[in-house]
């Protein structure tokens, strides 16, 4: 399970650093083809139309935690995509924008991931299939420091992992 | 008027009605009366080089006469006269001074002084001078060290000089553990740094494998706890400062652990422990033990703080909707909120004199670090920028420093200073970017 959590965090990176080009992207493709990723977006239950065509996250408002309608319906059908593929565990990663202070955006990002996992769960995932961590504000996404990119930061993603869970 | 009232004014202009700054501030109680604002004029000093008594000891007399005059006029009470002004220069440290020449020049404290180095050995031997009363402020001393540690010996000699002008304790020779950060905003890089309070000497305490937040000296400053994302959840660590050992605490079981904090007497620690989304402050012994739940509410409760006494927690909450500030006893239980301007308030921490918590604030797209009593009044503002946050007290509660972070694309985070009164903000150095510092106790 320890390497699967590695692998699934390293995964994480990719899926972060996608409309990025940083120093990760190296290591984070090798963790992805030896966990099994591959897949092509057109396929319904490969990992790649999880994370395009679903989508692997979802936004929030400034300071809340709370579900949006499109939330919802992106979360409705990852839900659905993990009843298929029971191959697969998750864990969901909550992040903030950096317009509040440290410790509370950690918080602040395990409230948005556990909101996440409540819903996955009501929609019938297993909870041990499912893992919450909060990066708070130190894994942006993007950079610049207006609403624009504030807006893509709160967000809660939902990776991928292989195995079924603990 | 004497040297020390003098400067007892000075500080007590720089904190109107906050903390009683010094005996002579106390009982001088006319000095402080009726001056609310004013322009403070630092008082005037001179620092001839202190004289080599090796021949070898002339470069080490020099650097620590150069971090002796660095410290005092760092503090912005001090205002260093340049040598090129001195009317004559002090060739032996035993005869006696020339006050009328010091006078000349208007420097108000004179500090001489003579080094000595035998066989990597350094001896610094200084004397205190109040030039326009014409004695002596305390009796001359003498501290030793290795060539190595000269920055150390010159802070302990600023640190005598400092206490005997003003009447507090000094900061000079302290630590401060911070989190160096380097890379790109979307992949920063951290890892936990310690240097001297100027920004000499750093090393590196951990690599930059693992996200790593936040540590908290311990009030001897042997310890830090720290937060660390090794496992891949946030989790709470001790370093042990002199080995650079680590351990995990074992704080979180399977859930998120944070924003630790070491009691005053170190045998404890109070930290933020995440479940099912919903984070509470709890405490547990530094050596594991069931954790104790101390706030128990939906709200996020996180960044506590213990009084100096150890009785009291400051802790953050958005019970209210918001962020605001709360104290609590050490045993938990009902809470009172302190704080009620406009805005949001976070990261509170208790000074160590016990009189202020100081705070991070954010209002109108702005970030603040600021002041209040510990019963919420007398809030006072010292710093404004697009994001300050995280304020460590000095060891004498007299400087707060703080991550400053800039804006934009190439926005880096920067360890900053400012006095408790909003004067003297200052830029401490780092070699990459810093953040989170923790202020360490007097080494001495």
């Amino acid at each position: 399970m320890k390497k699967i959590t590695i692998a699934a965090l390293l995964i994480g990176a990719v899926a972060l650093s996608a409309c990025s080009n940083n120093r990760f992207n190296g290591a984070g493709d090798d963790a992805a083809s030896a966990a099994g990723m591959a897949g092509s977006a057109s396929d319904p239950n490969s990992p790649a139309y999880f994370n395009q065509t679903i989508g692997d996250r979802v936004l929030f408002a400034v300071d809340q935690s709370t579900l949006s309608t499109e939330a919802e319906a992106v979360l409705t059908q990852q839900a659905t995509w993990l009843g298929n593929n029971p191959a697969y565990s998750a864990i969901i990663e909550g992040h903030a924008d950096e317009q509040g202070t440290r410790e509370y955006n950690v918080a602040l990002g395990a409230r948005r991931a556990s909101a996440v996992q409540g819903f996955l769960i009501e929609r019938g995932v297993a909870p041990n299939r499912l893992k919450t961590v909060s990066y708070g504000k130190e894994r942006p996404l993007a950079i610049c420091s207006e609403e624009s990119c504030y807006a893509q930061n709160r967000r809660a993603v939902t990776v991928l992992a292989a195995g079924a869970g603990t | 008027m004497k040297l020390k009232k003098l400067l007892a004014l000075g500080l007590a202009l720089l904190a109107p009605s906050l903390a009683p700054l010094t005996a002579t501030a106390q009982d001088g109680g006319p000095l402080r009366i009726e001056i609310t604002e004013g322009v403070i004029e630092p008082l005037p000093f001179a620092v001839p080089t202190f004289q080599a008594e090796t021949g070898s000891a002339a470069p080490y007399a020099d650097e620590i006469t150069r971090v002796i005059a660095a410290d005092l006029s760092g503090t912005g009470l001090f205002r260093e006269i340049p040598s090129s002004a001195f009317v004559s220069n002090v060739t032996n440290f035993a005869a006696p001074v020339q006050f009328a020449d010091w006078k000349a020049i208007n420097s108000q404290a004179l500090i001489t002084g003579a080094v000595a180095e035998n066989g990597g050995q350094i001896t610094v031997k200084f004397r205190v001078y109040d030039v326009f009363s014409g004695t002596e402020l305390g009796q001359g001393l003498q501290y030793t060290g290795t060539v190595d540690g000269i920055r150390r010996i010159a802070h302990q000699v600023a640190d005598t000089v400092y206490s005997r002008i003003t009447g507090e304790s000094g900061y000079f020779d302290s630590r401060v553990i911070y989190v160096s950060e380097s890379g790109p905003k979307n992949a920063r890089r951290k890892r936990l740094a310690i240097m001297d309070y100027d920004g000499a000497n750093v090393k590196y305490l951990t690599d930059s494998e693992s996200l790593v937040l936040a540590p908290r000296f311990s009030k001897d400053g042997s310890r830090v706890l720290y937060t660390s994302y090794e496992t891949g959840q946030p989790q709470i660590y001790v370093l042990d400062v002199a080995s650079a050992n680590r351990q995990s605490l074992g704080t979180g079981g399977g859930n998120m652990a944070f924003s630790p904090r070491f009691s005053p007497d170190g045998t404890s620690i109070i930290f933020s422990l995440e479940q099912g989304g919903n984070s509470d402050i709890y405490r547990m012994g530094v050596n594991g033990g069931a954790p104790q739940q101390l706030t128990n509410s939906p709200a996020i409760e996180t960044a506590p703080s213990f009084s100096p006494d150890g009785s009291r927690i400051v802790f953050e909450s958005d019970r209210s909707g918001t962020q605001q500030l709360y104290v609590m006893s050490a045993s938990g239980g009902e809470a009172q909120r302190i704080s009620f301007g406009p805005g949001r308030y976070g990261t509170p921490v208790w000074s160590p004199r016990g009189d202020l918590v100081a705070f991070t604030k954010q209002n109108a797209g702005r970030f603040h670090i600021g002041v209040m009593r510990t019963d919420g009044s007398e809030e006072r503002l010292l710093t404004a920028s697009f994001l300050d946050e995280g304020p460590t007290w000095s060891p004498n509660g007299r400087v707060i420093m703080f991550t400053r972070e800039s804006q934009g694309e190439a926005g880096a985070p920067a360890l900053y200073s400012v006095d408790i009164s909003g004067r003297n903000l200052r830029r401490v150095p780092t070699p990459d970017g810093g953040s989170d510092p923790s202020w360490g106790p007097l080494q001495n």
